[in-house]
C-alpha cells in the first residue's frame, strides 16, 4: 500500500511540475503576470499593486501583411503576379519555421492579390495560407465557410478585406494565446519580408528620384528595430536565432539610409474629427544602397521560399 | 491506475483553464474592440493581454504617411477606465484619451512616417485590501482602404 502511495505521489509531483512548466512557458515575454499576482494575496496589497505597476507587457507591432500590401498599392505600384511565391511551393514546407514564414508570405500575397482584385489568385492564396495554418495546427484559422464566403463575394472588395483580416487575426491570436510567440513572430516576419521584397522588385531605377514606393521602402527602416525586438523576445529558439542573424544583416544596409524628422506637431481637424501629426522628414538613400538593399532582401526571402 | 487517470484529467483541466483565459481575450477583441474600428479596416494584427488594475502595457509601431488610422483600445467592463497615450520617439505626448473622457478610439494621420509608442494603463479602483481587478485589454488598429 505504501509503495503504491509512493508511486502515486511521485506521479502527482511530476504532473504538477509539468503543469507548472506549461503555465510558466505560456507567459512568454511578460515580466509579471496575473497568475503571479493572484496566487500570492498578502493582507496588505499595497506591495502587490507596486509590483504590478512595475510589470509591463510590450508589444512590438510590425505592419500586418494587409497593411504592407496597402502601402504598396497606395504608392501607386502595379500588380505583378510573377513576384508572388507560387502556391505550388506550399507542398515543400514541412518544418514549423518554413510553414510560419510562408503563412506570413502567402497572407501578404493574398492581401496584394485582394487589393488588386485578382479573383482567381485570391482563392488560390487563401487556400495556400490555409494549408500553412493547418500544418501549424492552428485551429479554425481559415474555415471552409470563410472560403465559401470569399467565393460568393469575390467581386466585393470590402468583404474580401474583412475575411483576409479575420483569417490573419485567427492565426496570430491562436499562436499568441497558445504560448507560441516564436511562431507568431515568424509569421509576421514572413509577411513583412514579402511586402519589402515585392516593393523593392517593383521599383524602376529609371524613376528612382521622387518615387513614392522608394519612400515606402525607406520607411521600413523605422520598423527594423521593432522587428529585432520582436524576434529577441523569443531568443534561444534556434529558428528565431537564425532569423535574427538574417535581420541583422539587413539592418546593416538599412543603417546606410539616413532619416531625420522634425518635431511632431499634433493638429486637430474638427471637420474630420481627426488629429493630423504634422512633421517634416528628410531621407537619403542612394541608388547603390537601394540595389544593395534589394539584393539582400531578395537573398533572405529566397531562403524562406526555397526552404 | 485510476489515481493516475484522475491526476491526468486534473492536470489537463488546469492547463486548459489557464490557456482559455487568454482565449477569451481573442473573443473580447473580436466582439468588442474590432467593431469600434467602424469604417476602418482592421489590419489583422492581434494585441491583447490580461492586465491588472494599475498595470501598463506598451506598444511600438511604425505609422505611415498618407494613411488614415484609427486605434481602438478597449478594456473589459470589470476593469476601471483604460487610459492610453501616444508618444513620439522623444517621449512627447501627442495624444492622451484622458483629455477626451477616456475615449476608446482615436483617429489620426501623419504628414510623414513615424515610429510611435502607445502606452496603455489600466487605472485603479483604489480600494485598499481588495484583490486588484484584472481583465482583457485589447489594442486594435484599422486603416482606410484606398481604392
Amino acid at each position: 500500500m505504501n509503495k503504491k502511495h509512493g508511486i502515486c505521489s511521485k506521479i502527482l509531483i511530476v504532473v504538477l511540475i509539468f503543469v507548472s512548466l506549461l503555465i510558466g512557458c505560456k507567459s512568454g515575454g511578460t515580466k509579471a503576470t496575473k497568475e503571479e499576482v493572484t496566487v500570492n494575496t498578502p493582507k496588505d496589497n499595497t506591495a502587490v499593486v507596486e509590483d504590478i505597476k512595475q510589470a509591463e507587457k510590450i508589444f512590438n507591432a510590425l505592419p500586418s501583411p494587409l497593411e504592407s500590401a496597402m502601402l504598396i498599392k497606395s504608392a501607386g505600384a502595379r500588380f505583378d503576379a510573377s513576384l508572388l511565391n507560387p502556391v505550388g511551393n506550399g507542398n515543400s514546407y514541412v518544418t514549423n519555421k518554413s510553414m510560419a514564414l510562408n503563412l506570413g508570405i502567402y497572407t501578404c500575397d493574398l492581401s496584394f492579390a485582394s487589393l488588386y482584385e485578382q479573383t482567381q489568385l485570391i482563392i488560390d492564396y487563401m487556400n495556400a495560407a490555409k494549408k500553412m495554418a493547418d500544418g501549424l495546427g492552428i485551429l479554425k484559422a481559415v474555415e471552409q465557410s470563410q472560403i465559401d464566403k470569399l467565393e460568393e463575394n469575390i467581386n466585393n472588395s470590402e468583404v474580401i478585406m474583412e475575411i483576409v483580416s479575420e483569417t490573419f487575426m485567427n492565426s496570430n491570436s491562436y499562436l499568441s494565446d497558445n504560448g507560441q510567440p516564436a511562431i507568431a513572430a515568424m509569421v509576421l516576419v514572413g509577411g513583412w519580408f514579402e511586402g519589402l521584397y515585392i516593393s523593392t522588385q517593383l521599383v524602376d531605377l529609371k524613376e528612382f528620384n521622387g518615387n513614392k514606393l522608394v519612400g515606402r521602402i525607406i520607411d521600413q527602416k523605422l520598423s527594423i528595430d521593432i522587428l529585432i525586438n520582436l524576434l529577441e523576445s523569443s531568443k534561444g529558439n534556434p529558428a528565431v536565432d537564425d532569423l535574427i542573424v538574417q535581420v541583422r544583416r539587413l539592418k546593416v544596409v538599412f543603417d546606410k539610409i539616413s532619416i531625420t524628422t522634425s518635431k511632431i506637431r499634433p493638429e486637430y481637424d474638427k471637420t474630420s474629427n481627426t488629429t493630423i501629426l504634422k512633421s517634416e522628414i528628410k531621407t537619403d538613400m542612394t541608388p547603390e544602397v537601394f540595389k544593395e538593399l534589394s539584393t539582400t532582401v531578395s537573398e533572405i526571402r529566397k531562403t524562406f521560399v526555397n526552404n | 491506475m485510476r489515481i493516475l487517470r484522475i491526476i491526468s484529467i486534473l492536470a489537463f483541466l488546469i492547463a486548459a483553464t489557464t490557456f482559455s483565459v487568454d482565449g477569451q481575450c481573442k473573443a473580447f477583441a473580436k466582439k468588442v474592440c474590432i467593431p469600434e474600428l467602424g469604417v476602418y479596416t482592421h489590419d489583422g494584427n492581434y494585441h491583447a493581454a490580461i492586465l491588472v488594475e494599475g498595470e501598463e502595457a506598451e506598444l511600438y509601431k511604425t505609422f505611415y504617411s498618407d494613411m488614415e488610422y484609427r486605434v481602438s483600445v478597449c478594456g473589459e467592463d470589470k476593469l476601471p477606465e483604460v487610459e492610453f497615450r501616444v508618444l513620439d520617439a522623444n517621449k512627447n505626448v501627442l495624444y492622451s484619451n484622458k483629455d477626451a473622457n477616456f475615449a476608446k478610439t482615436w483617429d489620426f494621420k501623419l504628414q510623414s512616417s513615424q515610429q510611435l509608442k502607445l502606452v496603455v494603463k489600466v487605472n485603479s479602483f483604489n480600494k485598499p485590501g481588495e484583490t486588484p481587478a484584472s481583465g482583457c485589454v485589447a489594442i486594435m488598429f484599422g486603416f482606410k482602404i484606398k481604392k
